[in-house]
C-alpha cells in the first residue's frame, strides 16, 4: 500500500508542476483539504506509536522496574545487531518468507487459473478454494499442530516414509516444515485471489492472437499471460512477502519459538510482552519496520514495475 | 470480568430503559453511580484456573467456593480467571498493574514472581500486625517465597511440591527399593531395564527450569546467588553442581527412558505418559494423588524427589500460590481482610480436599478431612518436601533467568558437559544487557 502511495507521489508532483491553470491549482488545494482529516488521523494512530517506539528504543526500560529507566543512546541497537540470536531469527524469518511465498505463488497461480477457467460449479469451486483464508490463523495453526502432533496427530500415519513416533516439533527443520505447511495452507487462497484479479485483466484477444499465431499453451503462459499480469504478481508477492516476514501466530501456537524456530516478530514479542523490556523491544520493532521497508523496496526494484503506470495514471 | 460487566451492563440498560430523553438518561446514570458507591464494595480476585470439579460436586468449587465463603456483609468477592500458564498469569497481571488497574483487589501470584511484583511496587503493603497474623501458622518454606526485602508481601495460600510418583509394579520388577532415597541415575537405569519411562517436564518453559533448579540445588549448587544485588547477582551455574545437572539431562536425553515428546512435555503430558502403557516413573506435583490413585488401583507409589548426587538430600521443587493485594485497589483494607480469610486454615483444608493444592498452614495437616483423603505418610512427605525443598531464587529477574537458561539447556539432546559453562556466560551477558534472550 505505502509503496503505491510513494511511487504515485512523484507523478502527482510532476503534474502539479506542469499544470499552469488556476483551475487545476484550485483543484489541488481542494484535494489537499479533503485528504487532510484522513492524513491527520493516520498520523495520530500510526506516526505517534512509531515515533514513541523510536524514542523508547533509546532507553533501558523495564515495565517491572519503571523507576529505573535509563537513557542508553543507540546501545540497544548495537546489542541487537551484534547478537547471534537476532541474526539467527532473521535467517529463520527469511527462510520462511522465501519458501512459503514461492510455494504460495505456484499453487496460488494454479488455483487462480482454475477459478478463472472453470465453467461448471464456479461458485462452489471458488468458495472452497477461499475457505482456508476465512479461517483465523490461530485456529488453523492449532489445527495443524494437532495434525502434526505426536500424540493425536494423523500426519505420521498418513506419510509412509515417516515413523509412527516421529516428533515433528522435536527438531528445528521438521518444526519449520510444519509451520510453513500451516502458513502456506492458510494464505495461498489470498495469493490466488490477487492473481485472479490480474488474470482477469489479461485481454482474451491477445491470448487468441497468440493462439492463432501457433503459440503452444506453455508459450502463451510465459510470453503473453505472465508478462501482462506482472503488476498483479508483484502486488501479490509484495503483500505476502511482507506478511510472511512478520509471521507470528503460527510460531506462537505451534512451537512458541522452541527448537530455534523463532521469527523476528516473535523475538520482539518476547522482549516486550514476556520480558517487559520496552527499550530493547522497541529497538527490535524499529529494526523490524526497517526490514519490511527494505524488502518492499527490493521487491519493487526487482520487478521493475511502475505502479502508477500499471494503474494507467501515466 | 466479562460476567460482572455483563450483569452490571444489563442492570444499567434496564434502568436506562425507563428514561425516555437524553436528559433523563444522563440523570439516571448519575443516580446509578451514586447508588453503586454506597452499595457494599465488590472485591475482584484474579485467580489461577482450578481443575474441573468432579461430576457429582454441588455448589461452588475450589477458589470460587472460597470467594463465596469469604464474602461478608462488608464486601463481596468475585473471581476472574487468569490464563493457565504461570508466565501468562504474570504477564497479564503485570501489564494491568503497570497501567495502574484499580480493578485488581486480590490476585493469585506464583511465588516465583512475588518478588518481581513487590519490587515494582505493585503489591499493597501489609502492616506489621497483619504480617504477624498471616505468618502465624504458616510453613517456613511457604513464608520464604512470600517475603521480599524482609517483609511479608503476600499471603501464602497453598503450597505445592514435586514428588517421585511411580508404579509399584514397575519398581518391583526393576528391583528398586523406594523406601530408601534413590538417585536420578538409578531411576533412569530402572526405567531402561523395565522398558518404561521417566516422565518429566521438558518443554521450553518455566517448568523445565524448575527441574534444572532442583537438579542443581540437589548437588549443593545454585543457578544464581547474591540476589539482594539485583542485576549484579552472581551467576553460579558453572559449577560442579551445574555440570552434574547437565550430566543427568544428557543421560536422560540419550536414554530409552525419556518420553518421546520430552522437548515439548509438560505436567499434563507427563501425567498422560505416566498413565499410559509405558508409564513407570514421573516427577510431578501433589495433585497427582487425587487424579490417579483410584485409577491405578493401588499401583501408585510415591517417594521423595530423587537425589542428584548419592547421599546428598534432594531438593524437591516447591511452588504454590500467594495472595497479593493490588497496589491500586480502592478497597485495600477490605482486601487484606479477605486475604486473611482466603488463607485461613479451614479454607486451606477444604481447598486441599477439593483440588489437591496442599496447605501452607501447619495445623491444616492435622485436619480430619485431609487425613481421611490422604494416607498419613503421604501428608508427612508433602510437608517434609515443602519444608526442605528448594525454592526457586526469589528475585525480580527470575523470568530473565528462565529465558537465558532455556536458551542453552533446551532441547535436552543439545545438553553436553559444556552446557553449564556456556549457560553461565550467556546468563551473565544477559544480565549485563549485552545479549538478547
Amino acid at each position: 500500500m505505502s509503496t503505491g502511495a510513494t511511487t504515485a507521489t512523484p507523478a502527482a508532483a510532476e503534474k502539479a508542476r506542469k499544470g499552469t491553470s488556476d483551475r487545476s491549482r484550485a483543484e489541488n488545494r481542494l484535494g489537499l483539504k479533503l485528504v487532510a482529516p484522513a492524513v491527520i488521523l493516520m498520523l495520530l494512530v500510526t506516526a505517534y506509536p512509531m515515533l514513541r517506539a523510536l524514542y523508547l528504543s533509546l532507553f533501558k526500560y523495564r515495565l517491572s522496574a519503571p523507576d529505573d529507566r535509563e537513557f542508553v543512546g543507540l546501545n540497544n541497537y548495537v546489542t541487537v545487531l551484534t547478537d547471534s540470536l537476532w541474526w539467527g531469527d532473521v535467517f529463520n524469518t527469511v527462510v520462511i518468507m522465501v519458501i512459503t511465498v514461492a510455494f504460495e505463488l505456484v499453487i496460488g497461480f494454479a488455483f487462480a487459473m482454475v477459478m478463472h477457467r472453470v465453467v461448471f460449479a464456479r461458485g462452489i469451486i471458488r468458495t472452497s478454494i477461499l475457505i482456508p483464508y476465512g479461517i483465523i490463523t490461530v485456529v488453523s495453526a492449532f489445527a495443524w499442530q494437532f495434525a502434526f502432533s505426536l500424540n493425536n496427530g494423523f500426519v505420521n500415519g498418513w506419510l509412509p516414509f515417516i515413523g509412527e513416533d516421529f516428533n515433528w516439533f522435536g527438531d528445528k527443520w521438521p518444526a519449520m516444515i510444519a509451520i510453513m505447511v500451516s502458513e502456506i495452507w492458510k494464505t495461498t487462497p489470498f495469493m490466488s485471489l490477487l492473481l485472479l484479479a490480474g488474470l482477469a485483466q489479461v485481454s482474451e484477444d491477445t491470448i487468441e492472437a497468440a493462439k492463432v499465431d501457433g503459440a503452444t499453451w506453455w508459450q502463451r503462459l510465459w510470453k503473453v499471460i505472465l508478462p501482462n499480469m506482472k503488476a498483479a504478481i508483484m502486488v501479490a508477492v509484495l503483500f505476502r512477502a511482507l506478511d510472511a516476514f512478520r509471521i507470528f501466530d503460527n510460531i506462537f501456537v505451534m512451537t512458541r519459538g522452541a527448537q530455534d524456530t523463532e521469527s523476528v516478530s516473535f523475538l520482539t514479542y518476547r522482549q516486550i510482552i514476556e520480558q517487559f523490556e520496552l527499550g530493547m523491544g522497541s529497538a527490535l520493532s524499529v529494526l523490524l519496520f526497517l526490514s519490511v521497508l527494505l524488502i518492499a523496496y527490493l521487491l519493487v526494484k526487482l520487478f521493475k514495475v511502475d505502479l502508477a503506470s500499471a494503474r494507467g495514471e501515466r | 470480568m466479562a460476567a460482572t460487566i455483563d450483569r452490571a451492563a444489563r442492570a444499567r440498560r434496564r434502568r436506562r430503559g425507563l428514561a425516555a430523553g437524553a436528559a433523563v438518561l444522563a440523570l439516571s446514570s448519575v443516580l446509578t453511580a451514586c447508588s453503586e458507591s454506597s452499595a457494599k464494595p465488590v472485591l475482584t480476585w484474579y485467580i489461577n484456573p482450578d481443575p474441573d470439579p468432579p461430576p457429582d460436586f454441588e455448589g461452588a468449587f475450589g477458589l470460587d467456593g472460597i470467594a463465596e465463603r469469604c464474602s461478608t456483609d462488608e464486601y463481596d468477592i468475585v473471581t476472574e480467571q487468569l490464563p493457565t500458564s504461570a508466565n501468562e498469569q504474570r504477564i497479564q497481571l503485570m501489564r494491568r498493574l503497570a497501567a495502574n488497574d484499580s480493578s485488581i483487589d486480590l490476585m493469585s501470584i506464583d511465588p516465583v514472581y512475588t518478588a518481581e511484583f513487590s519490587e515494582a511496587g505493585y503489591l499493597a503493603e501489609f502492616s506489621e500486625a497483619d504480617q504477624e497474623e498471616i505468618a502465624g501458622n504458616k510453613l517456613q518454606g511457604a513464608l520464604e517465597s512470600a517475603t521480599w526485602n524482609d517483609r511479608l508481601v503476600a499471603a501464602p495460600q497453598w503450597a505445592n511440591t514435586q514428588l517421585l510418583w511411580y508404579r509399584k509394579s514397575v519398581a518391583e520388577k526393576a528391583g528398586l527399593n523406594l523406601d530408601e532415597p534413590v538417585t536420578w541415575d538409578q531411576l533412569i537405569k530402572a526405567a531402561e531395564e523395565t522398558e518404561t519411562r521417566v516422565s518429566v517436564q521438558g518443554n521450553k518453559y518455566e517448568g523445565y527450569v524448575v527441574l534444572l533448579n532442583a537438579l542443581i540445588q540437589g548437588a549443593g549448587g545454585e543457578i544464581v546467588s547474591g540476589l539482594g544485588r539485583g542485576e549484579e547477582m552472581t551467576v553460579e551455574v558453572d559449577s560442579d553442581a551445574g555440570k552434574k545437572a547437565a550430566e543427568i539431562i544428557e543421560q536422560l536425553a540419550g536414554s530409552s527412558a525419556k518420553d518421546p515428546d520430552l522437548p515439548v512435555s509438560n505436567e499434563g503430558t507427563a501425567e498422560a505418559n505416566f498413565a499410559g502403557d509405558n508409564g513407570g516413573f514421573m516427577l510431578n506435583w501433589t495433585y497427582i494423588f487425587l487424579g490417579h490413585n483410584e485409577a491405578l488401583e493401588g499401583d501408585l507409589g510415591w517417594a521423595r524427589y530423587p537425589q542428584t548426587v548419592e547421599g546428598e538430600p534432594s531438593k524437591p521443587p516447591t511452588g504454590g500460590i500467594n495472595i497479593g493485594i493490588g497496589a491500586f485497589s480502592d478497597h485495600e483494607k477490605e482486601a487484606i481482610e479477605a486475604a486473611k480469610c482466603i488463607t485461613s486454615t479451614d479454607n486451606q483444608v477444604t481447598y486441599a480436599t477439593e483440588t489437591g493444592g496442599m496447605p501452607t498452614a501447619e495445623d491444616a495437616y492435622d485436619a480430619e478431612k485431609l487425613r481421611e483423603l490422604y494416607p498419613p505418610e503421604l501428608l508427612a512427605l508433602f510437608q517434609e518436601s515443602i519444608d526442605e525443598g528448594g525454592p526457586r531464587p526469589v528475585t525480580p529477574y527470575w523470568a530473565t533467568i528462565v529465558n537465558a537458561m532455556l536458551g542453552k539447556w533446551h532441547p535436552q539432546d543439545s545438553v553436553t558437559e559444556n552446557t553449564a559453562e556456556q549457560s553461565a556466560e550467556f546468563l551473565q551477558n544477559v544480565l549485563n544487557g549485552d545479549s538478547l534472550v
